[in-house]
């Protein structure tokens, strides 16, 4: 019993850990551009790389 | 001439008129731009030919090369392109030019149309309440389990706690878009399919709730919130699908002429907003420009282009006196009009509220998946009610376990696999309809589509491309080629691009005094002798006389006291048209011809297309009128129009589509608007159609089977919350698993993008083989 009571909060916890990382990634824009991701990585000057500003 | 005097009268006017349109040009940049700071503006450029990772390349070095660029990011769901420049720098048209050079057509995306926002914030409430349920389902499924899976009861108790109070906070999240939308329902006394799953979610909530506190025995907390898992999923699919297809057509919205020059005695012409335009007004209308609202010419002639408007194919010049529709293109001359009307009760006023009369009709189609809440909502309340009266009298009134079960009816036959499956078969359909250069703007389009019967062309700018091509010419020669090309690439008539598009290969030549004759040609001097390309009348007055047919029609070149050459030109057919014709006809639909255009052009298009019935100089009017009377006798009709005068047509028809080359206005009335210049764009749609209505239906039987097999078992108080959990779950992943084919379909029409052009080529050269000769002989 005494266990559970680490264990069920702690997957609670990375289950709510996972939701997090997920909205953050929804208010960063990472799903603004979904088909764009799959083909930038064939760009081979990639703009991804550090700008000259 | 009097037209002559008027069109050198003009010339000044005409250049410090350019300088106006541009900086009215820049102005609507300005317009659609947001203001970050200090000056720096971000704006949203639609680039709809943007394809693949070399075309975000060049794109994105290339903006990043000009000066006033700061940064540029390019998204290729949305294919738009979003630029933040410095105003002092350099302007935002320069921008736009700049795509142009690289290869890409550009449209504004003005930040103010609601229906287009980039940022869908519905979208994110979905998807946010989406993440909540997922996060909520999995974690008290893995609770369950461990129920079931014979934990003790002091154990159970205490997952059924904690379940619960995972459950409770994030049903109160996650199901807030069912309970809101059921409630809309019942305040005006109607059932909808929220009202059951809000019934049912909220239901076992409360009972797992009482239970929990109570006995412990079972809960229902997993069904609860898989349940709403699974719903939502369908709604943000539904949602998706929805936002992007209207967001794909609304940004096609081009650079149209939201107003009017205004000329004023004494006073430089200044730019005012459509709603400023009032009768008696004096407009000057540039070439290259629309006519805001309807107007009589007072000075200047040019040839107008009235293709978008009445659907006539050739040009025709105007004169002072000469009436012109709103929304007519002017070619070659500027010329001042006077006003007859304002927006409100111009032709394209009296066209639009045509299309809202029109629109009325088809308003009032009822898509399957509402169909199917219409019936099965109430049955789905009068089977628990049943159900509880039922063990009421069997139990001899045990209350509690008789609502138990009309409970577990009610959550069994929560309609989780009828919500997914019409959004998920829709949203992969648009998915590979869009992949195949389709846009679609409504979901309803695609059962719609697949009920027609009669199919109903417009001709100019569907059938044919709208532009007119060389398919012929005579006493062309290497000696004059270079010559004509060199004067053609002086005008912006359609004619003239074409002979010039025609004689690609041919070097130019330098000319002088070059001069746009509205109505008649261009003239120029080389070598000290006149050349003029233009009407045959005009032009053979120059010419050595024997020459001279004045029967035959297009357009003529000749140098000074030499013979003339003849252009004969055609509006081409769209490539892929009579594979199209012949695809429907094979498929035993009825195809006709409905068009603006004069019955000899109308009549020759029919006969390459092997097309039997057509209707020719048609009103707007009389088109809906066709279309509805076709419609009473029980075809249902699939409209495919371009022009302003189709938009009617094509709100008032079962179905339509447009090419993204028509009017604003006929974009936003079709249901399906395609952006390849291929007509077997019809046949995709339609095959497309056709499948995803057979996997709805499959999705249907699908749904329905389950609840043959689980609705028994419930009414018989049978169902656990495990079996509930099972069921529902499987239910839902063989409707995915079963929509997800649709991925796998492959149609025979399908042309990767990168062929477009040669193919487009070959098809030219196919289409026309044939037809010019058979055309001069008649």
């Amino acid at each position: 019993m005494s266990h559970l009571l680490i264990l069920i909060p702690l997957a609670l916890g990375l289950g709510a850990l996972g939701l997090a990382a997920f909205f953050w990634s929804l208010r960063s824009g990472q799903y603004d551009d979904l088909e764009g991701a799959s083909v930038r990585i064939l760009d081979e000057e990639s703009e991804d790389a550090p700008s000259k500003d | 001439m009097s037209c002559c005097e008027s069109s050198s009268e003009l010339t000044d006017p005409v250049s410090s008129s350019q300088s106006i349109a541009s900086r009215l040009d820049e102005e609507r940049v300005r317009a659609a731009s947001r203001h970050l700071e200090g000056t720096l503006y971000q704006t949203d450029f639609i680039v709809a030919d943007m394809h693949c990772a070399a075309c975000i390349g060049t794109i994105e070095r290339g903006l990043q090369s000009m000066p006033q660029v700061s940064s540029v990011r390019a998204n290729l769901t949305n294919r738009t392109v979003a630029v933040v420049w410095d105003a002092q720098l350099g302007s935002g048209l320069e921008i736009t030019n700049f795509l142009k050079r690289l290869g890409f057509e550009a449209n504004l995306h003005f930040p103010g149309e609601a229906a287009s926002e980039l940022v869908d914030d519905a979208g994110r409430t979905l998807l946010k309440a989406l993440a909540v349920a997922g996060f909520a389902a999995a974690n008290i499924m893995l609770l369950s389990v461990s129920v079931w899976s014979g934990a003790d009861a002091e154990t159970a108790r205490l997952f059924h706690l904690i379940s619960g109070l995972i459950a409770v906070p994030a049903v109160a999240y996650a199901g807030r878009p069912f309970f809101t939308s059921a409630l809309k329902a019942l305040s005006v006394r109607r059932l909808n399919m929220d009202v059951p799953i809000s019934l049912a979610v909220l239901l076992a909530l409360t009972m797992s709730v009482y239970e929990s506190f109570t006995s412990g025995s079972e809960a229902y907390f997993d069904a609860a919130v898989t349940l709403l898992f699974f719903l939502l999923i369908g709604r943000y699919l539904d949602h998706l699908m929805r936002q992007r297809a209207r967001g794909a057509v609304d940004r096609l919205v081009h650079l149209t002429s939201k107003g009017g020059v205004l000329v004023e005695d004494g006073k430089s012409p200044r730019y005012i907003d459509l709603a400023e335009i009032s009768e008696g007004m004096r407009l000057r209308v540039n070439p290259g420009e629309r006519l805001p609202v309807d107007g009589i010419v007072v000075s200047g002639s040019s040839d107008i282009d009235r293709a978008l408007v009445t659907g006539e194919s050739n040009t025709i010049s105007c004169q002072p006196g000469d009436r012109l529709e709103a929304g007519v293109l002017n070619v070659t001359g500027a010329v001042d009009v006077t006003t007859t009307s304002d927006a409100s009760n111009s032709f394209l006023a009296e066209i639009s509220s045509m299309m809202d009369a029109a629109e009325r009709g088809r308003g009032q189609y009822v898509g399957i998946a509402d169909r199917m809440a219409q019936i099965y909502a109430p049955a789905v309340h009068i089977l628990a009610l049943l159900t509880f009266i039922g063990w009421m009298i069997y139990t001899g009134g045990d209350w509690h376990n008789s609502i138990y079960i009309a409970i577990a009816v009610l959550i069994i036959t929560c309609p989780c696999a009828l919500g997914l499956a019409v959004p998920v078969v829709h949203v992969i359909g648009a998915h590979q309809l869009m992949r195949r250069g389709i846009m679609m703007r409504d979901g309803t389009a695609f059962e719609r589509l697949a009920e027609v019967s009669t199919i109903a062309f417009d001709k100019t700018g569907t059938l044919t491309m709208g532009e007119p091509q060389v398919v012929g010419s005579t006493g062309v020669n290497s000696e004059n080629a270079g010559l004509v090309k060199s004067i053609a690439g002086h005008s912006s008539h359609p004619a003239a691009r074409a002979i010039a598009a025609h004689l690609d290969d041919t070097p130019v030549v330098t000319l002088s005094g070059i001069k746009e004759v509205p109505g008649f040609g261009v003239e120029a001097w080389y070598q000290g002798k006149l050349v003029r390309l233009g009407r045959l009348g005009w032009v053979a007055e120059i010419a050595v006389a024997s020459s001279a047919d004045t029967q035959s029609s297009g357009v003529a070149f000749a140098m000074q006291d030499e013979p003339i050459s003849n252009f004969v030109l055609e509006d081409r057919l769209r490539p892929g048209a009579k594979q199209t014709i012949r695809g429907l006809l094979a498929n035993s639909l009825e195809v006709e011809i409905v068009s603006g255009d004069c019955s000899a052009n109308v009549a020759a298009t029919a006969r390459d297309l092997g097309i039997e019935k057509r209707s020719c100089e048609m009103t707007p009017a009389e088109k809906i009128r066709h279309i509805q009377n076709l419609q009473q006798s029980g075809a249902q009709v699939l409209m495919v129009g371009d022009g302003l005068n189709d938009a009617p047509a094509l709100a008032a028809a079962h179905v339509s589509m447009a090419p993204a080359s028509a009017s604003d206005v006929g974009r936003f009335a079709a249901d399906f608007v395609f952006t390849r210049p291929q007509l077997d764009a019809v046949l995709t749609a339609r095959a497309i159609a056709l499948k995803t209505g057979q996997l709805v239906r499959q999705n249907f039987a699908l749904a329905i089977l389950y609840n043959c097999i689980a609705v028994p078992l419930a009414i018989a108080g049978q169902i656990t919350p495990l079996i509930a959990a099972i069921a529902m779950s499987t239910s839902s992943i063989v409707v995915i698993a079963n929509s997800m084919r649709l991925n796998f379909y492959k149609d025979r029409f399908k042309q990767p993008p990168q062929k477009i052009d040669t193919e487009l080529q070959a098809d030219t050269i196919s289409s026309t083989g044939h037809s010019p000769t058979e055309r001069i002989a008649a």
